[in-house]
């Protein structure tokens, strides 16, 4: 017996589609469209006309040092903060899968920085690692000129990256945390019987069973950190000093609204665009072999 | 009595349509006005809009603040683009050109002249007026709030070197910090080197020596213009402030870093600074208790002829597509805020000093600059009309203008981190802001600056 639903005629099918079809017109398709073709011209920001220049965007782009270096700080600000963000995250679920003392205080606590607004969490971290008031002035006053995100490029990348991992240990913790409840304990049970300790358990039972939220995280961090760090750069370095810290998309914002040149931002977008698309392949055909799904 | 009820309700109905037929105020024309002015400025801006409605009863003038110049700027080309632009808007300095190039303004002169007002643009102070003027001297927007920057330092800290006088030359300058240091002060002077300090830095210095920062007379000839700082007096400047910080004698003081330079200037941990006159009243304010300080002209080097030093903040812009009742309207608005009265106003509200002569003249006589929280301020005066301004004085009129201080900023972290010497951070900005022109012009095929 067919058990789905099925439709007699396939016209219903595609009306009961259309309105979430109209939406992703509306709200993905449409304007990705427009940026292609945006990117493809030299636009006049008050809309008094464009010209059209082919490849012309790409080419000066990419023949950029800039843009190269903005390339560069993007993929290292996303491979240390999701190695970071995936690390911690994994160590602090673990730990409160084990109902160590406390567990439920840290069950509640540990989600909330997920919630906080990127703004207003780099305003905190721009305190709290401001060399010459905040924590870090400490530091600075047993070694002097240890720390100085004002113009060291390190510092300054390593500030945004602490606090974007800060904000994703919340967000993957939540995931991680699920995965770990999800594992049955007789599996637990049955390897301390057969006298495994802690760390072998981890490696030899939990870890592979929840290696398909750790794919999923993955891509999710590493997606999020060439989107979603926007607002921590804006408010942490605005992209300084000397360029250390100008990731993609903030190079994006800065180009495009702030130098009014909206075609030249068309491009980056679709090179970012198709940057993410090529990650997010690489990572589907070469890592997720190794997953196993139960 | 029903009947008594009914011819009662009808005497109402009908005295309430009399009412209605004839009205005593006809409705005012609304039309909008959006600034970038935050905080406390919002907030005299949103009073002056109020006395501007109450003072007379065609318009009303409908005030949004935008967060900043960069937000009012993009919000409003936005808004063009959908036809929903308000009519009044203030741009900043440096959307000079972009706004020229827009086509999507009505000329603030002819609007004035359209509607009536007869306004004597010879009033304005010339290094104001020339920096919003076109090449013919036509004057598209009015000068808003207006500002030069100076040099604050600490009365005390000198008087411990044995100095009573502020340094006029920089030569000076660096001789002072040295003293100031030996007498074991940590931070003589205070600088910040980012984008926004391009206009200290660069453009005021630039201009109080007559030196270019682009062929083409800054921009104002032309949209072929290039960078040349990386080949003027510009150089031996950053070279000096380099030396000067490898020294210990500048210490880099911005937000990021916990403390920006108006707070270290006001608490007393830096002795010297540059900066806006805007920011007089903030020190005044702030200041630690009992300290001493002053403002004087920015400095220049021994041997300089001293010109006028560039006016800086923004303009109002009176954008097209909109109905003769609005542009009735804005005319009225910008006819007051022209008002001396007004001037005064502003500038005891903000930092921000009169635009006019005759603004400024109606302040003297007002006793404005001769007490305590106000006296200083007439330097910005001096520091503007100090020359007629020159070629290269009236102003920088470059396209993206806002992107080359960004690259200035970014060039400047770079040269103070060792990472490039002086002559090569200015050689890549002189190769970047060019691109930047160099695609400006690319948009603008075969259009002039009027």
């Amino acid at each position: 017996m067919e058990k789905r639903v099925t439709f007699g005629r396939w016209t219903i099918g595609i009306l009961f589609a259309v309105p979430q079809l109209f939406l992703i017109f509306t709200f993905f398709y449409w304007p990705a469209g427009q940026a292609v073709y945006w990117s493809l011209t030299l636009q006049q920001p008050w809309g008094g006309g464009n010209i059209w220049v082919g490849l012309d965007n790409f080419r000066s782009i990419l023949s950029n040092a800039d843009y190269w270096n903005s390339i560069t700080a993007s993929m290292i600000f996303a491979g240390i903060s999701t190695g970071l963000a995936m690390l911690i995250a994994l160590v602090l679920a673990a730990l409160t899968d084990r109902q160590l003392a406390g567990s439920w205080l840290y069950r509640v606590v540990l989600i909330w920085p997920y919630g906080i607004a990127a703004p207003a969490l780099a305003l905190a971290f721009r305190f709290i690692l401001a060399p010459e008031a905040g924590f870090m002035a400490v530091v600075n006053r047993v070694w002097p000129g240890f720390w100085d995100p004002g113009l060291d490029g390190a510092d300054a990348m390593a500030s945004i990256i602490i606090a974007f991992s800060w904000k994703y240990v919340g967000y993957n913790f939540i995931f991680f945390l699920a995965a770990f409840q999800a594992i049955p304990r007789s599996l637990i049970e049955a390897a301390a019987m057969d006298g495994s300790g802690v760390i072998r358990r981890f490696l030899d039972i939990q870890f592979p069973l929840i290696t398909p939220t750790i794919f999923f995280l993955l891509v999710i961090n590493i997606t999020e950190s060439f989107q979603d760090s926007f607002g921590i750069v804006d408010i942490m370095t605005a992209g300084g000093p000397a360029n250390a810290t100008n990731l993609m998309v903030y190079k994006i914002y800065s180009d495009g609204f702030k130098g009014l040149d909206y075609s030249g931002a068309a491009a980056q977008s679709i090179i970012l665009m198709l940057l993410i698309i090529a990650l997010t392949i690489v990572q589907f055909r070469f890592i997720e072999r190794r997953v196993h799904y139960r | 009595m029903t009947i008594i009820k009914r011819g009662f309700a009808a005497l109402a109905a009908g005295a309430l349509t009399t009412a209605l037929a004839v009205p005593a105020f006809a409705e005012p024309v609304k039309f909008d006005f959006w600034f970038g002015l935050s905080g406390d400025l919002a907030r005299v801006v949103d009073t002056l809009c109020k006395n501007f409605n109450d003072s007379q009863k065609d318009y009303e003038v409908v005030c949004t603040s935008q967060g900043n110049y960069d937000a009012t700027l993009q919000n409003t080309i936005a808004a063009f683009r959908a036809g929903k632009q308000p009519t009044v808007v203030q741009v900043y300095d440096v959307g000079t050109a972009t706004m020229m190039l827009s086509g999507a303004y009505k000329p603030a002169d002819k609007l004035m002249e359209e509607n009536g007002y007869k306004i004597d643009y010879s009033d304005y102070f010339p290094g104001i007026a020339r920096y919003y003027a076109t090449s013919k001297g036509e004057m598209l927007s009015f000068p808003f709030n207006s500002s030069t920057p100076l040099m604050y330092w600490n009365k005390d800290a000198f008087a411990k070197i044995g100095k009573t006088e502020a340094p006029k030359t920089w030569e000076d300058v660096g001789a002072d910090l040295k003293a100031l240091k030996d007498a074991g002060y940590e931070c003589p002077m205070a600088i910040n080197i980012s984008a926004n300090e391009s206009w200290q830095l660069m453009e005021q210095f630039s201009a109080l020596h007559n030196q270019p920062i682009a062929t083409k007379n800054n921009g104002y000839d032309g949209l072929d213009a290039r960078l040349e700082v990386n080949k003027t007096k510009f150089v031996q400047y950053v070279t000096d402030l380099k030396k000067w910080y490898d020294a210990g004698l500048i210490k880099i003081k911005s937000k990021d870093l916990g403390q920006d330079m108006v707070q270290a200037f006001a608490t007393g941990t830096c002795q010297v600074i540059l900066t806006s006159v805007g920011d007089h009243g903030t020190i005044g304010r702030t200041q630690k208790e009992g300290m001493n300080w002053d403002v004087t002209e920015l400095p220049v080097y021994a041997g300089t002829e001293r010109k006028n030093s560039l006016v800086g903040g923004a303009s109002l812009w009176v954008l097209s597509g909109k109905s003769d009742a609005e542009y009735k309207g804005a005319a009225a608005f910008l006819n007051f805020i022209h008002d001396p009265k007004t001037a005064l106003f502003w500038s005891t509200n903000t930092g921000y000093i009169p635009v006019t002569k005759s603004g400024f003249d109606y302040m003297k006589s007002q006793g404005f600059y001769d007490k305590a929280p106000y006296k200083g301020r007439e330097v910005a005066i001096a520091s503007l009309t100090a020359s007629e301004p020159t070629e290269i004085t009236r102003g920088v009129r470059l396209g993206n203008f806002t992107q080359i201080r960004a690259e200035f900023g970014t060039q400047m972290q770079a040269i103070f981190a060792n990472k490039v010497s002086v002559q090569e951070g200015l050689d890549t900005l002189v190769k970047n802001g060019d691109a930047i022109l160099e695609r400006f012009q690319q948009t603008y095929p075969g259009k002039t600056l009027p």
